[in-house]
């Protein structure tokens, strides 16, 4: 049984089903991208992965003892984190909040941990610095290393390189990639920018309010489903 | 010097002063720690629309000859509930639909008081606040509400954080940011339903914007905004009151020109430093 599993699931909300004929399983150790148009449903799976969400019909299950709050989240950025007064430690330790449980209090421990994430994304220097003075890189960054607090397992990440320079987008991907690769996270990632996508993921999930492919970036890339959606075709909804 | 303290001990000689003064101060204390998270979120609109919500209840109570505490803070608590769920569902136009709650419960406030024959304060003291309208009553429920608005930034303090930075990552990790959107709330609407007489419905969200961004201004951290904003809300409470006594000025609007000044001081501070900063790099 794998990290992440989606039998039969639909999802939706009071006004009707968003996405349907959700059947995949996510591996440990997977890099998993989700496309699709705006509206094709991707927002409301993350939602359902992160179980604010129940489905509508069918199942998704967790397993290989993955815990409901160890899943670590990048979600997209609001706009008033912008001029957030924040220091970059306060916002990576607040990645620890689960682990808390009763307690007001994080413990050496925690510290230790948070201190730990900055150093492995390369940003223990801007640890004292305000969140908002930081570089839309350096601040996806910060986001990464709390979502590290919260987890050694599954990174979920929504549109992360969205507002990014091509320079930060690419030392982002990187990142990420190295995060997959040496530290053996699973990664699930809501993307827009499909050639990054086929690039860097082994897995695809093309999403248009059903679910039109899961498999491997190499399977995916032989459909004419991929063919007609990187040629900026509106493909696979008739065939 | 001694003639200040001079002025100041006359001033607290009237017990309805002393009053007044001791509301005022824990009043804006909980109101500036409220409104860190309540600007942060961009829920500002929530503290102004509760105060119009809690002059048509106070009005409504006046008329029915009830007393003013027991139905305006279960009115207001009910009001704040509904308009953080308008602001969290952004499907309805949260900002119109906040305006329409509060501008409707004006208007119920104005109809009934001008009905009602025979009550003897005006319209004028509800919407701008009178100094004489704090009774023991207002005196222990301010002291029990200070008292929980501190443990609860005390104790809380990183899940405030937390669910005040990013709200879809505290739900994702398991956090109950529903209760802390809704504990701040209700603390709120206590506040505003306490301070409201004193400083009048339509000025008492100063006290919950005003510290919060003047902090905003000069302070970096989470936490030193908290404590600043907290400082400079009873600080500026204080200077107004004594200015409203000294010279016969309407407390309320004393005390947000204070905050009004303190805010624009900020403004120029954060600008000359932020000049000077440029000019280093």
């Amino acid at each position: 049984m794998g990290l992440v599993t989606c039998r039969d699931a639909a999802l939706g909300y009071d006004t009707g089903i968003v996405v349907s004929g959700l059947d995949f399983t996510v591996e440990t150790g997977d890099y998993l991208c989700i496309v699709g148009e705006n509206g094709s449903g991707k927002t409301t799976l993350i939602k359902g992965l992160l179980r604010l969400k129940s489905p509508v019909l069918g199942q998704i299950l967790t397993g290989d003892g993955l815990k409901a709050n160890e899943i670590g989240y990048l979600p997209q950025q609001s706009a008033a984190q912008k001029d957030f007064p924040a220091g970059v430690f306060e916002v990576v330790l607040s990645g620890r909040q689960s682990k808390q449980g009763a307690m007001p209090f994080y413990t050496r421990q925690d510290k230790r941990i948070a201190l730990e994430n900055l150093d492995k994304l390369g940003i223990a220097h801007l640890k004292n610095r305000c969140y908002r003075e930081l570089s839309g890189g350096q601040q996806r960054r910060a986001l990464l290393a709390r979502a590290l607090c919260a987890t050694d397992k599954l990174l979920l990440l929504d549109e992360p390189v969205a507002g990014l320079d091509p320079p930060a987008t690419k030392e982002l991907y990187d990142l990420i990639q190295m995060l997959n690769r040496k530290q053996g996270l699973t990664i699930i990632m809501v993307s827009h920018d499909i050639r990054s996508a086929l690039e860097y993921s082994t897995h695809i999930l093309h999403l248009g309010s059903r679910q039109l492919f899961f498999g491997t970036t190499r399977d995916y890339i032989k459909t004419d489903l991929a063919k007609g959606y990187i040629y900026g075709l509106r493909g696979g909804q008739n065939n | 010097m001694g003639k200040i303290i001079n002025i100041l001990s006359k001033m607290m000689s009237y017990d309805f002063m002393a009053r007044a003064v001791i509301v005022g101060l824990l009043v804006s204390l909980c109101a500036s720690l409220l409104g860190v998270s309540l600007v942060l979120k961009r829920y500002s609109m929530i503290g102004d629309g509760l105060s119009h919500v809690g002059f048509g209840a106070l009005a409504v109570a006046t008329a029915a000859n009830l007393a003013p505490l027991t139905v305006s803070i279960p009115v207001v608590m009910l009001a704040a509930f509904l308009l953080l769920r308008i602001s969290e569902n952004s499907k309805i136009q949260g900002d119109a639909a906040i305006a329409l709650i509060s501008t409707s419960a004006l208007a119920i406030g104005v109809i009934v008081i001008s009905v009602t024959k025979g009550t003897n304060t005006d319209v004028y003291n509800y919407m701008f606040g009178s100094i004489l309208s704090m009774d023991p009553a207002d005196v222990q429920l301010s002291v029990a509400l200070s008292i929980v608005v501190i443990i609860l930034f005390v104790f809380f303090y990183n899940k405030i954080f937390a669910v005040t930075f990013d709200e879809a990552f505290s739900r994702a990790v398991g956090t109950k940011a529903g209760v802390y959107n809704t504990l701040l709330a209700i603390l709120t609407a206590v506040t505003i339903v306490l301070g409201m007489r004193l400083m009048g419905a339509m000025l008492i969200s100063a006290l919950i914007i005003f510290p919060a961004l003047t902090s905003m201004r000069i302070c970096k951290r989470f936490k030193t905004v908290v404590i600043c904003s907290a400082a400079v809300s009873v600080t500026c409470f204080f200077i107004g009151v004594v200015l409203s006594y000294r010279y016969s000025l309407p407390t309320g609007a004393s005390v947000v020109a204070v905050n009004m000044i303190a805010f624009i001081f900020a403004q120029l501070l954060s600008l000359c430093f932020y000049s000077r900063a440029s000019i280093k790099i």
